[in-house]
């Protein structure tokens, strides 16, 4: 990745009880005996926010503050299915009020208990506007959330009426509607509970978080690294196998993976582009190829007069049609992606293969008739927008190619200098229309890829998407009664898309990584994120 | 000389208020909203927005941004990062590296520069003449970021001299590969300079009547011809070492220093004020610095300047 990265969202921890050993036994020495005691480095970036749970959504301080901090529940790395970490158990009769029951004997880093009390105060905090928390929506659900954050103005009070502390180990959620799926956001780093010393100097401990996660802080010399050591009173089900993860800050992933392959690094985030053709002969088997809960899109400006009518879904049909995602992900990509069938990235649960049906299949012949029996494209010529500094120039001029070469349309990328530039544009509604597009998980579940960006007026849905039926589905998921009625009901949402084709899925995202001869048993999670406590670093 | 000497940092005032001004506003202007881009490819929420742009005092009109930020530099206070660090801070960390690399690439670019520069100099036509104006011509037309990963590629991971990247950017003996990389391009330069300099001041009157006198060679070398002939040099030089400052950029990013141009690289990328005009307010005083020393130095090399 080049210097300014795509933003990528950072999300739960990652950790884990039974995993797939990619690679004991290591080129070089083989597989030797691990020493618990020794610390690993990992590739990172210079957090953008103070290390606050509900302030870091970037990938350099969510990183940091997945391990210092452990939140009710988190997602198993070789599953991505949900499991209790300090909840004991989360139960709701009506998938509005949730009753919570934590595990006792959990501590913080600085030896005061875990309590309900911990959760409650850290989540009235975290949402309250004026502590400018960047993740303060994901309270949203609960009820009283308007009242500490007002869409405009000062907050009129500083709790949400929804949460009550029961006693020291039992707490209650009630949220504003039926969301049956609550506990699968609360994986989520924003929900880790903070410690009362936090809130006496919340910009202070910013700076140094006491947390309750499988390591604790040790320093940060910023612009170099911050330093951890595992946490030996940790209650979690995935206690460390090493003695502690430091991060080591770089500017470029190309220095990165000279010191990797030198062994001055461990384990790395995504070998840089320059080395996809490479780096699976330089690592052996100490290189990995994991699926990640992304996927890549282009989006249509259904605001323009140009897009809007119904029969214009048959054009972006066509589109999608006529794109060879075989071909480029092989060639331009070099392998680093895989063909998308759905709206829903692989891996994550009620994933259904195909959803996208023979839209998502090349087929020259066909994309032509549709995009002539939709009246073809506006202007007979397609530009998509995107940020030039995300490495994203190469595929969408593969994209056009192919759409100019299979249907005659004129197709040209419209590159903005940087992400913030083009998401303006994008939000701003001045695209004119295709927009490149792409979600990450927050969490590995259907819905989160689908309510959060097709709803009607959701808060990603840049297109100006809506589709009646679409809400009607996913309404119906969200009040379903069990987490697996939900992932139908949004199964049955999903397959409402292709009629509308709001956005071409084009590829999910991958894992391209590897890590140095020193350590053993590294596997990445859907998060792309490695099982950090699972690392073995060789005695 | 002392009176020049104040007349001169007296300039720097208006020099220093029209930079950071025009430095304002050049990051002002930059497209995209600093504070929406911190949600990446989320919605950004209006109201934690609207709340965050208030603390960076950023919903006032630019004019009173200024006169905000000028205000609080009068009160030692650089401002803060998105980061929540103080500005001042992040320059404390970042230019002593930045210092060291500069330095220890200038050393480099001045003894070898100016020590190839002489033997060509004084033989020219020479093969080792050649051979520096050869070598000089190599180095000036490859990239310096070409230069850069040849030598990661030989000396880190062929040869194993030294790691990859710096891992304690603080450590001198470890920037040394990226200071040579670094400076080489000026190295060039001053070789080149100090050759043609030489050259024809080797055939001016006053180097003719200190043969004559029968002055040994040697002195007539340190003392007449060299020092003579180092005013271009040092004219560069002086130029030099602030570009050295603030343009490793490339260099340091390939070596993975923490230095000032990586600092000011993502500051600009995230529409970051406080720290871009910080950094580039310090860059410009050290270059009216620098050419002070520059213009002092004529007198020292060339006794006929007098400054009044």
């Amino acid at each position: 990745m080049p210097v300014a990265a795509r933003a990528r969202w950072v999300l739960a921890a990652a950790t884990s009880v039974v995993l797939v050993a990619t690679g004991c036994s290591s080129g070089g020495g083989g597989s030797s005996s691990p020493d618990a005691s020794k610390t690993f480095s990992y590739q990172s970036s210079e957090p953008q926010n103070p290390l606050q749970p509900a302030n870091a959504n970037e990938v350099g301080g969510g990183r940091i503050i997945q391990n210092l901090f452990k939140g009710l529940v988190d997602y198993d790395p070789s599953t991505a299915k949900i499991r209790m970490q300090v909840a004991d158990k989360i139960d709701t009769s009506d998938s509005q009020t949730f009753n919570v029951t934590l595990k006792d004997g959990w501590k913080f880093h600085d030896g005061t208990p875990v309590h309900a009390k911990n959760f409650v105060d850290s989540w009235n905090w975290s949402a309250t506007t004026s502590n400018n928390q960047i993740n303060s929506s994901w309270f949203s659900d609960i009820e009283g959330y308007k009242d500490v954050h007002p869409a405009s103005g000062q907050p009129t009070a500083t709790k949400m009426s929804g949460l009550t502390v029961v006693d020291d180990l039992h707490f209650t959620v009630k949220l504003a509607n039926r969301v049956s799926y609550f506990e699968y956001k609360l994986g989520y780093i924003a929900f880790s509970p903070l410690p009362d010393a936090f809130f006496n100097d919340p910009a202070g401990y910013g700076q140094k978080p006491v947390g309750n996660g499988p390591y604790q802080f040790v320093s940060w010399t910023h612009n170099t690294q911050v330093v951890t050591k595992a946490f030996a009173d940790y209650q979690g089900v995935d206690k460390p196998k090493n003695g502690g993860i430091v991060f080591k800050m770089y500017t470029t992933s190309e220095a990165a993976y000279a010191d990797l392959q030198s062994s001055n690094l461990d384990v790395m985030d995504q070998v840089p582009p320059s080395a996809l053709a490479t780096y699976k002969s330089d690592l052996g088997d100490r290189a990995i190829d994991a699926p990640q809960g992304a996927i890549q899109n282009i989006g249509f400006t259904l605001y323009q007069a140009d897009w809007a009518s119904p029969d214009k879904a048959k054009v972006r049909q066509g589109l999608s049609m006529a794109i060879d995602r075989d071909t480029i992900t092989k060639t331009v990509l070099q392998g680093s992606r895989k063909p998308a069938t759905a709206w829903v990235a692989e891996g994550v649960e009620g994933y259904k293969s195909g959803a996208c049906g023979d839209f998502c299949t090349f087929d020259p012949a066909k994309a032509k008739q549709l995009i002539t029996e939709g009246g073809g494209v506006p202007g007979n010529k397609l530009t998509i927008t995107y940020n030039a500094d995300g490495g994203h120039k190469e595929w969408v001029d593969a994209v056009c190619n192919s759409i100019r070469q299979n249907t005659g349309v004129d197709c040209l990328g419209d590159p903005k200098p940087d992400f913030k530039t083009a998401r303006a544009a994008i939000t701003g509604h001045q695209v004119n229309g295709a927009f490149r597009t792409g979600w990450v998980q927050d969490y590995p579940l259907n819905a989160n890829f689908l309510s959060d960006v097709y709803r009607t007026g959701a808060a990603s849905n840049d297109f100006g998407y809506s589709s009646p039926q679409f809400d009607q589905a996913a309404t119906k998921a969200d009040e379903a009664s069990s987490v697996a009625d939900t992932v139908a009901g949004y199964q049955q949402a999903e397959a409402v898309l292709p009629s509308g084709m709001p956005a071409i899925p084009l590829w999910y995202y991958r894992t391209n990584s590897g890590y140095s001869s020193k350590v053993q048993n590294v596997a990445f999670d859907s998060f792309g994120n490695p099982a950090w406590t699972q690392v073995e670093v060789k005695g | 000389m002392g009176s020049y000497v104040l007349r001169r940092v007296l300039q720097m005032i208006p020099v220093f208020f029209g930079t950071t001004l025009l430095i304002f506003l050049m990051v002002y202007t930059l497209p995209g909203d600093p504070v929406t881009a911190l949600f990446g490819e989320k919605a950004a929420d209006p109201a934690v927005v609207a709340s965050i742009k208030h603390q960076y005092y950023l919903d006032q009109p630019v004019w009173k941004q200024y006169l905000h930020y000028m205000g609080n530099l009068f009160q030692g206070d650089f401002g803060t990062s998105f980061t929540g660090r103080p500005v001042s801070d992040i320059m404390a960390n970042a230019f002593p590296v930045t210092i060291r690399l500069a330095l220890l690439a200038f050393v480099f670019e001045l003894v070898l520069g100016l020590a190839l520069g002489l033997v060509s100099g004084l033989r020219r036509g020479s093969i080792q003449d050649t051979l520096v104006l050869v070598l000089t011509l190599v180095v000036i037309s490859i990239p310096v970021f070409v230069l850069a990963y040849i030598a990661q590629t030989i000396f880190a991971t062929n040869l194993g001299w030294v790691t990859p990247t710096v891992q304690d950017s603080r450590d001198l003996s470890q920037l040394i590969l990226p200071a040579i990389v670094l400076g080489s391009l000026s190295l060039a330069y001053v070789a080149r300079l100090t050759r043609t300099s030489i050259g024809e001041n080797l055939r001016a009157d006053y180097i003719r009547t200190a043969v004559a006198k029968g002055l040994p060679r040697r002195t007539i070398v340190s003392r007449h011809l060299l020092r003579n002939s180092l005013i271009p040099v040092v004219t560069f030089l002086g130029t030099d070492l602030g570009a050295l400052m603030g343009g490793a950029i490339v260099t340091e990013g390939i070596f993975n220093v923490q230095g000032v141009g990586n600092v000011l690289y993502r500051a600009i990328n995230q529409k970051e004020g406080p720290t871009v005009v910080g950094i580039v307010t310090v860059l410009v005083i050290v270059y009216l610095v620098a050419s002070l020393l520059v213009d002092l130095l004529y007198a020292v090399l060339d006794p006929r300047i007098r400054y009044a």
